[in-house]
């Protein structure tokens, strides 16, 4: 009987008596039922929709819901593994990795994976109480010892356990291993001095540049920096290549400077210079690049902001080029009149948005 | 004064199993566990929970009418727990034997409501005194179909005596000298001319006697849970309206009296309900020809096995009755104030009063 269909007197009474008789069936239904139980399994497992009926608590502290491997919870640093580069500590958006480095005067060891130690952890702290289980920080771990592990039920009575120490190190150690540190580079400075006062006369440079090279392995990751400056920027200052940690940043903004390389240089030069770099540039882009790279060195250490965005999204891809000069030849009032042509045979506004994106990202890490 | 320590012991051993029973139930109709931590299944959760409110403070409103707010709570449980004077738990064992018993539980059960509005009023909270004007409309409403039930039985039963209503209902209905020639027939009409005295069961129950003492029989358990102030008729304390209706300001012992006296009078309402519809003490199984079922799970009234039986029985059908006054609060929505009044007025009044009048045919169709 539908409800509300017969709405007399008798009519009433009859739905109200048969919709309470069919609550209470349901009621029932769920008081027999509640013999069984769904245990504790989560949604990977085969039979997890089986369980429809019957109660459905989990009694926590007793039994749990298995955690998925995937689960991103509680951060662990296996230490002996980690390398100390800094870098979860600069991805995390929270700010909840803090790492102290100090220089070892030599190779501490090698991580599971290979990779040599040259830096001890005085301090790598982890706030889980700030953390936001983004998971960003694992993935940019070279050596894959900062992992989430799947322990979720954390809680402290005091917020100040919540940050998590790392480091295999008492705080006595690291000022010892701090102060060895520094002793050495004290004694090789002297020995500096004297080699540099003995051998006066005789061959100085060779020398004085070999024992550099020296110096600056063993303060940081060497092996990397090296390669990228010779053959990316030869006039690129040392400032840059400290700024440029990992080799992968460095690539990405390889690329990009190719494109701002020509705006900067249109609008920091006479504009005919401008007009004759753009209208090749435009049309057979993929050339060009190798010849802008240099370009772009010169570009970052000018550092021009707001321009240099502007300006990016032309290069990536072959056609949004030809776009973006358009509209920037409209806003300095048409110089170049061959742009003008190319752009009216694409009329393509979509891929000009992408363009902004990707120069923005390479700007972050540079800075 | 025997019987007197036995109910009082009783009642309190009762509210402990009844509040664990009631979460129970809730839970199991809820798919949820209900209480588990404190004893084996959440055992000793009431225990614990009464303790609780014995070490809690005793709070006294500074604006509240003192004696009326202490004294509440007293009326409202003594009432309650004077009814059980008059109720006989087997063929022999009765408080008081008084002729008067149904009329007595009548005006007990109606006492109940003087406390409460004492409480009410004592409090000085507008909440507590919307409960309590709350519960004196809708017990006094609900007083007139619950008498007219019990009027009807006691038509049909020629008697008052709780004890004599109880005997009607059995095999051994002569043994008494006043019913020596007293028979019951099926349906209660002897035109029919099928003698069930001998054979008893639940076929020689009132709502069997008078098949229309089942519908009297819902309209009186309606009736009593609204007495009780039980959901679904729980205005008075309405905790999501009035945040628990007359009890607001109650806490400590003082409010475990007051729950011990609701949890009491679900127990007498479910005592009388048993004793005037469905056989009191007796058995409800029929002797069947040369299987004397009856007269196996029944005793002769005067012999240890007729009071160990009839204790059973009667415990076990009160049970019954308040497992389905659980169910009823934990499957139905609390009526509104007019629903109530509705309900009560315009379906359960104009339904006892027929049932009275044809009630007092149906006797005649008796003899």
């Amino acid at each position: 009987m539908a409800k509300g269909a017969n709405n007399t007197y008798f009519g009433d009474i009859l739905e109200g008596i048969t919709s309470l008789w069919e609550g209470l069936k349901v009621t029932f239904r769920h008081f027999i039922d509640a013999r069984k139980k769904r245990p504790a399994i989560g949604v990977e497992d085969a039979s997890y929709f089986n369980y429809d009926v019957g109660v459905v608590t989990t009694e926590y502290p007793k039994e749990a819901i298995p955690v998925p491997d995937n689960g991103r919870y509680r951060l662990h640093n296996e230490i002996d593994d980690c390398i100390v580069c800094d870098l979860c500590a600069k991805i995390c958006p929270v700010n909840c990795i803090e790492i102290e480095a100090v220089k070892s005067t030599e190779e501490i060891g090698k991580t599971s994976d290979g990779t040599t130690k040259r830096l001890y952890a005085a301090k790598f702290d982890i706030d889980m109480a700030k953390c936001c289980y983004c998971g960003l920080c694992t993935t940019v771990c070279p050596t894959e010892c900062l992992t989430m592990t799947k322990t979720y039920d954390y809680s402290e009575y005091d917020i100040s356990n919540m940050i998590y120490h790392f480091t295999n190190l008492t705080p006595e150690e690291a000022e010892e291993r701090k102060k060895l540190y520094e002793e050495s580079i004290r004694l090789k400075e002297l020995e500096r001095e004297k080699q540099k006062a003995a051998k006066a006369a005789a061959t100085e440079a060779s020398t004085e540049e070999a024992k550099a090279e020296g110096e600056k392995k063993e303060v940081k990751k060497a092996p990397f920096k090296p390669v990228i400056k010779a053959p990316s920027q030869p006039s690129a200052t040392t400032e840059e290549s400290k700024t440029e940690a990992s080799a992968g940043a460095v690539k990405k903004p390889v690329i990009k400077p190719v494109i701002k390389s020509k705006t900067q240089a249109a609008e920091g030069e006479d504009k005919k210079e401008e007009a004759e770099e753009s209208k090749p540039a435009a049309k057979p882009k993929p050339v060009i690049k190798p010849v802008i790279k240099p370009r772009t060195v010169t570009n970052e250490t000018s550092e021009p902001d707001s321009k240099s965005q502007e300006v990016t999204p032309k290069p990536k891809p072959i056609i949004k080029p030809v776009i973006k000069a358009k509209k920037e030849e409209n806003t300095e009032e048409g110089s170049k009149e061959k742009s003008e042509d190319a752009s009216a045979e694409q009329p393509k506004p979509k891929p000009v948005i992408k363009p902004v994106i990707k120069p923005r990202i390479p700007k972050k890490d540079s800075e | 004064m025997v019987i007197f320590l036995i109910f009082l012991v009783f009642i309190l051993a009762y509210a402990l199993f009844a509040v664990y029973a009631e979460r129970k139930v809730a839970a199991f109709m809820q798919d949820r566990y209900g209480p588990m931590e404190v004893g084996h299944y959440g055992l000793a959760q009431t225990i614990a929970d009464i303790l609780k409110l014995f070490i809690k403070e005793d709070i006294v409103p500074a604006k509240a009418d003192k004696p009326l707010f202490k004294m509440a709570p007293v009326i409202i449980f003594t009432s309650v727990f004077a009814g059980f004077a008059a109720l006989p738990i087997g063929p022999d064992i009765i408080g008081s034997g008084i002729n008067l018993g149904v009329f007595y539980l009548m005006t007990i059960i109606s006492l109940d409501v003087i406390g409460l509005l004492m409480a009410g009023w004592g409090s000085n909270n507008k909440y507590s005194l919307y409960g309590a004007l709350r519960g004196v409309a809708q017990v006094l409403s609900y007083e007139v179909p619950l008498s007219l039930c019990i009027l009807a039985v006691v038509m049909v039963s020629q008697t008052l005596d709780l004890t004599k209503i109880g005997l009607q209902q059995g095999i051994y209905l002569q043994s008494l000298a006043e019913y020596a020639d007293w028979e019951n027939y099926l349906f209660g009409i002897k035109a029919l001319g099928i003698n069930i005295t001998e054979a008893g069961g639940f076929l020689t129950w009132n709502i069997f006697r008078m098949p229309l003492f089942m519908i009297s029989f819902v309209i009186f358990f309606i009736a009593s849970l609204a007495e009780c102030n039980r959901a679904p008729f729980d205005i008075p304390e309405a905790e999501s309206e009035l945040v628990a209706g007359f009890h607001t300001e109650y806490s400590g012992f003082r409010f475990a009296i007051l729950f011990l006296g609701e949890y009491a009078l679900m127990l007498l309402v479910a005592f009388l309900g048993v004793i005037l519809f469905l056989g009191s003490w007796n058995t409800p199984f029929p002797n069947i020809g040369p299987v004397k079922l009856a007269e196996w799970t029944s005793g002769a009234p005067g012999t240890i096995a007729g009071t160990a039986w009839g204790t059973f029985w009667l415990l076990f059908k009160v049970a019954c009755w308040i497992l389905i006054q659980m169910a009823a609060r934990w499957t139905y929505p609390r009526l509104r104030i007019d629903q109530l009044l509705y309900l009560s007025w315009k379906v359960l009044t104009p339904a006892a009063l027929i049932i009275v009048f044809i009630a007092g045919v149906w006797r005649l169709l008796m003899i």
